[in-house]
């Protein structure tokens, strides 16, 4: 299913939360949100997810309009959507099997059909022996994969994820974005990420559009934003990303140490010699301690883990001269 | 204390469980609805799913009135309706008539402030599923909600043992009514005293019972 939003505005008394914005969602693709909180994010979604309706503007799914529909026919479309959250939200009153069950209860399914539906998604998100669990008794992983496994239940043609592993620590964030990843592809999805983590664009979008005080202020590829970020605010993102744990095999270490910084080359910037020039000019000495190709975005980037040392004031001058050279520096928080 | 004491404590304590029982129920029946009503109308930004504003404060103030009534005063004026239900105003059946009215705004408020627990993002998660307002109620709140409402009708049942004794001031039977006319009227202490005592240990028990059943159903979530 694909998605288009039309001059979407939302407020709150005085406040835009969501302030013009369209865009166009492609179907069975990831599609990423990215922006700081306050940014309208959550607010977009909801509108978006039919959880809201917008002040003004249109959401279409397939080229169907969906914003205005009655009470009845907006109950059967969200039945064709699927979301998931930070906090979960899983019914503590239900097991995990049950949770996933209750989707298909309000739809009418039959009860042998349930059953065997529910083993179905247990399996498909690697909860096999886990139906019987109660809520409190899972991980925050495994809560999010009974939340995932709960959203598929009546097959959505589209995936909503608000913040879904924001909750989560770097190791399970990563095989819960395997996990949609997988799944986006096996059941033909169209995903819509909502995050505030650049490493979630990183590691699964293949589309990203960059939110900001309620307005997109930049969209396109991942391998684009990635390549040549064209705002501040963008910048900002790609700056604070955690260093490159991601995908160690694709990486040649020659120090057991991790470097600081994540220097990220993409087409046209590998010519010139960038760091010789800094490393003359400014006299700072760049430590190299690993290098290698790495995926962002479906596109390969060089990738060069260093420490930079020096006088500091010339140390931030050179990573300021290396991002003018459109090179994407990430540094490791200490 | 004669043997015929003692059948008449026994009595009295059968009839104060019989309109402990009946007006719980009754008073249940009443509040629950109500107490969902005031949960689910609360304006949209308080979190109420169905936000009927003005419904919702018509309501609350009902509930505010019949909750500040002192329970005698209440019982005098509803004597007619119980006339009406059951045919006479003395008695216990009698009395279950305005002990459900009084208890029933209670159940309300605590079965609304029980509602009102329920994360609002399960709600929202179940409403993104596609997720009726009746459904919502009856499969996520009320459930979610399980462990604080069977306290809450708990100490609803509690309030109703208070209340049914002191029904027994104007002829309303059970252990008040025998504390009154034997303990205080004709000054057998002891009577009076074994009617509190009963009235202690229902009450402890009650409490018991709530708290187990609480417990045993967060024990399995």
């Amino acid at each position: 299913m694909q998605i288009r939003l039309d001059n979407l505005e939302r407020s709150y008394g005085k406040v835009h939360a969501v302030d013009g914005i369209s865009l166009f969602v492609p179907q069975n693709r990831i599609f990423g949100i990215i922006g700081r909180s306050g940014a309208g994010k959550s607010t977009l979604v909801r509108l978006m997810s039919l959880l809201e309706t917008p002040d003004s503007g249109q959401v279409l799914y397939d080229d169907r309009r969906v914003d205005n529909l009655t009470k009845q026919d907006l109950i059967a479309q969200r039945r064709k959507i699927g979301m998931i959250f930070q906090n979960f939200n899983l019914f503590s009153s239900r097991t995990a099997g049950q949770n996933i069950a209750y989707p298909m209860e309000i739809c009418g399914y039959q009860k042998s059909q349930i059953e065997t539906r529910v083993q179905e998604l247990l399996n498909l998100v690697g909860l096999e022996d886990r139906n019987d669990a109660p809520i409190s008794t899972l991980s925050g992983g495994q809560k999010q994969r009974v939340a995932i496994a709960r959203a598929l239940a009546c097959k959505p043609e589209v995936l909503f994820c608000d913040e879904a592993t924001s909750a989560l620590d770097p190791q399970t964030t990563k095989s819960i974005l395997e996990l949609i990843k997988d799944i986006q592809k096996k059941m033909n999805l169209t995903v819509v990420m909502i995050t505030h983590q650049m490493e979630v664009v990183r590691d699964a979008c293949d589309f990203v559009a960059v939110l900001d005080n309620g307005r997109i202020v930049e969209e396109g590829t991942v391998k684009e934003l990635f390549a040549h970020p064209k705002t501040d605010v963008s910048k900002d993102f790609l700056s604070h990303l955690t260093t490159v744990d991601a995908d160690r095999s694709s990486m040649v270490f020659w120090s057991n140490v991790p470097g600081r910084y994540t220097l990220r080359f993409a087409g046209a910037t590998a010519d010139s010699p960038v760091i010789s020039e800094l490393a003359r000019q400014y006299g700072v000495v760049f430590n190299i301690r690993g290098g290698g190709i790495q995926h962002v975005g479906g596109d390969d980037f060089g990738t060069l883990i260093c420490d930079i040392s020096g006088d500091p004031q010339a140390v931030k001058v050179s990573i300021e001269k290396l991002k003018e050279n459109n090179i994407v520096v990430e540094e490791a928080n200490a | 204390m004669t043997k015929a004491i003692w059948t008449l404590i026994f009595q009295s304590t059968l009839q104060t469980l019989q309109m402990v029982f009946f007006s719980t129920i009754f008073s249940i029946l009443l509040g629950l609805p109500l107490g969902i009503l005031l949960c689910v109308t609360r304006p949209e930004e308080h979190g109420g799913i169905m936000p009927k504003p003005v419904l919702n404060s018509i309501l609350d103030k009902i509930v505010n009135v019949l909750r500040s009534f002192p329970f005698i005063i209440l019982m005098i004026i509803l004597f007619p309706l119980s006339r009406l239900l059951v045919g006479t105003t003395i008695g216990t059946t009698a009395t279950i008539v305005p002990l459900s009215i009084a208890a029933a705004p209670f159940a309300a408020r605590v079965i609304e402030t029980s509602l009102k627990e329920v994360d609002t993002g399960v709600i929202q998660a179940a409403r993104s599923m596609g997720s009726t307002n009746r459904q919502i109620i009856f499969k996520v709140m009320i459930l979610e909600a399980m462990p604080s409402l069977v306290s809450g009708v708990t100490l609803t049942i509690i309030n109703l043992v208070g209340y049914s004794a002191m029904a027994g001031a104007i002829g309303g039977g059970g252990l008040g009514d025998l504390a009154i006319r034997y303990g205080y009227q004709r000054t057998r202490t002891d009577v009076m005293i074994v009617a509190v005592v009963i009235i202690l240990v229902l009450v402890e028990l009650i409490q018991f019972i709530g708290n187990k059943i609480s417990a045993q159903i967060l024990s399995k979530r």
